[in-house]
């Protein structure tokens, strides 16, 4: 199958008054249309830059990106984001603020299709009893389904989530990640994740993409996940081939990924 | 008799239709000098739990009692850190630790107590850092503080409620194996709450999952028999790890999860795809419905 996403010597560069700050350089990624891919690394590498610029909200400095054969340029919903924390309007209902994209990217549907999509991606996510509740009146992890749902209701080609459960507590991720696993695997979306946690990206991704320590972050070591999909999270926790990844992720981060950072000081 | 114990303890919130049960039949002997960490959800009542300990809170039912004798208040005998620190704000690293040591060592000549707060500040690495205000500190070094402040107590038993869930994976590692040390030089009873089974694992002698609530309750602890001081990376490979996390993960995510909300609804997805925005609406007319999956047709044209 070709590459349906194509990052190409993707760079961001920033003017400081101490001169340009490389943050990414000739980055290049490729992934397949339903994939899932996640780039891994510690805070400040950079890969949260990445995503932006594949979200469009932040300006490519040099190279590009191609999506279903066209070059992108700025935001759009055919890519759809959840952010680390749900950005929900607070005077709308879960229902409300899905609604919002879906009413733009379905406007020629009738209503009830677009009422149908919206309760569809709700239940699944499993707020099926919650979908006139306001934020306010939600937990954070059910914020989170919300933001999930919202993403997934507008059929973008292409997911993006930057540390999606980043802000939740360890239980409350694992039932999340479940969650996401469950949505994803109904679609088929591409999808690109940002994390640092090592069990979120094994368990999720079908690649795993560590990068270095910025600035001037780059590809340091790509991790194929082949584990047969859908994934149950207590076999995996007893296959020796987890606990593999999982040292291999954790060496990079621990390691390869300070190295970088030596050998630049010593220069 | 244990050390700490804590005796079909329930508590709730609230009267009658509007009351919410917390804890119940809540049993936990802990033992001197034991590390035990309670892992549970948010939300679940782990925080209620280390009020009753503490003395901030009574039970409604049971009894909760420390060397035999019944807590009623709070004491500088059971020292907590919390989450969000704590610390006053005006005050320097120094000072906040020295507000509890002047409390409870009032006695002590001044020299004495200036030595013990050093000693304290020395044994969580912040002597470089001793005349900085909180706001001057990052979060680990807050926490760091806060556990400084709870030590110099001398408490009988330190509690620790969720210490490291507001700081990032690679300090709360540092503060992991920093915690290990301190308890394995001070042979302190540590209370821990947490929601992360591999903290627990990494720093507790025994680790009791605390159910999802309403209601909350222990489920089977889970000793811990791995040698200290507990290497992180070795501990991946280590098939002893493996059967603890599995066994607690099992039991948080199964009978001690959360109940799963079932409704049965016809659930209808249209099957249409959605419009390209970047075409104005008006290009758009001469179609007034989506495009729907199965008319689109693939076609393949060929090009020299």
């Amino acid at each position: 199958m070709s590459d349906y996403c194509e990052l190409s010597n993707l760079t961001k560069v920033y003017p400081t008054p101490k001169g340009p700050a490389v943050i990414v350089k000739d980055f290049n990624l490729r992934i397949k249309k339903g994939e899932f891919v996640t780039l891994i690394g510690h805070s400040g590498c950079g890969k949260s830059t990445v995503l932006s610029m594949l979200a469009g909200l932040n300006d490519i400095s040099g190279g590009g990106i191609i999506l279903a054969g066209k070059e992108l340029v700025g935001p759009g919903p055919d890519r759809g984001i959840v952010f680390q924390s749900p950005c929900l309007l607070p005077w709308l209902t879960a229902f409300e603020n899905v609604m919002l994209g879906v009413d733009q990217v379905f406007f020629t549907a009738s209503k009830e299709e677009r009422r149908e999509i919206v309760e569809y991606y709700l239940t699944v996510v499993g707020l099926g009893d919650a979908m006139h509740k306001r934020p306010t009146e939600l937990s954070q992890g059910m914020r989170q389904r919300v933001g999930i749902a919202r993403a997934f209701a507008l059929k973008p080609k292409m997911l993006l989530l930057d540390e999606p459960f980043g802000m939740l507590d360890a239980l409350t991720r694992i039932e999340l990640q479940q969650v996401l696993l469950e949505v994803w695997g109904r679609t088929q979306l591409t999808a690109l994740m940002v994390t640092h946690d090592v069990d979120e990206a094994i368990f999720l991704s079908d690649r795993i993409v560590m990068m270095t320590n910025g600035p001037a972050a780059e590809v340091g070591d790509i991790l194929e996940v082949k584990f047969p999909r859908p994934r149950n999270r207590a076999a995996l926790l007893e296959d020796a081939e987890y606990y593999r990844h999982r040292e291999h992720l954790i060496t990079f981060l621990e390691e390869r990924a300070h190295h970088r950072t030596r050998l630049v000081q010593a220069a | 008799m244990a050390f700490l114990e804590l005796n079909n303890v329930s508590k709730g919130y609230g009267f009658g239709p509007k009351r919410a049960e917390v804890l119940r039949d809540i049993n936990l002997h802990i033992n001197e000098g034991e590390f035990v960490a309670i892992v549970g959800y948010s939300g679940a009542g782990k925080t209620t739990l280390m009020s009753l300990i503490a003395g901030l809170q009574r039970p409604d039912e049971g009894t909760v009692t420390l060397r035999g004798e019944t807590v009623t208040e709070p004491s500088p005998d059971r020292a907590i850190v919390f989450q969000n620190y704590s610390l006053l704000p005006w005050l320097s690293v120094f000072e906040n630790i020295a507000l509890a040591v002047d409390e409870v060592f009032s006695d002590w000549p001044a020299d004495k107590r200036r030595a013990h707060i050093e000693k304290y500040i020395a044994m969580v690495n912040l002597t470089p850092a001793r005349e900085k205000k909180p706001n001057e500190l990052s979060g680990g070094m807050r926490q760091r503080v806060s556990v400084a402040r709870a030590l110099a107590m001398d408490p009988k038993i330190l509690l620790l409620d969720e210490p490291l869930s507001a700081l990032d994976a690679l300090t709360r590692a540092v503060l992991q194996d920093e915690i290990a040390r301190i308890w394995a030089d001070s042979k302190k009873t540590v209370v821990l709450i947490t929601n992360d089974v591999d903290e627990g694992i990494m720093v507790a002698d025994r680790i009791i999952p605390l159910s999802a609530g309403p209601g909350a309750t222990l489920g089977p602890s889970v000793q811990v028999d791995i040698e200290r001081p507990r290497d992180r990376r070795a501990l991946n490979h280590d098939p002893r790890f493996k059967v603890i996390r599995k066994e607690i993960i099992t039991y948080l995510l199964g009978q001690g999860g959360r109940p799963k909300a079932s409704v049965t609804r016809k659930l209808v997805l249209p099957d249409i795809e959605p419009e390209d925005l970047t075409i104005p609406r008006g290009l758009v007319s001469g179609r007034l419905s989506p495009i729907r999956r199965r008319e689109i047709k693939q076609e393949t044209v060929e090009v020299e």
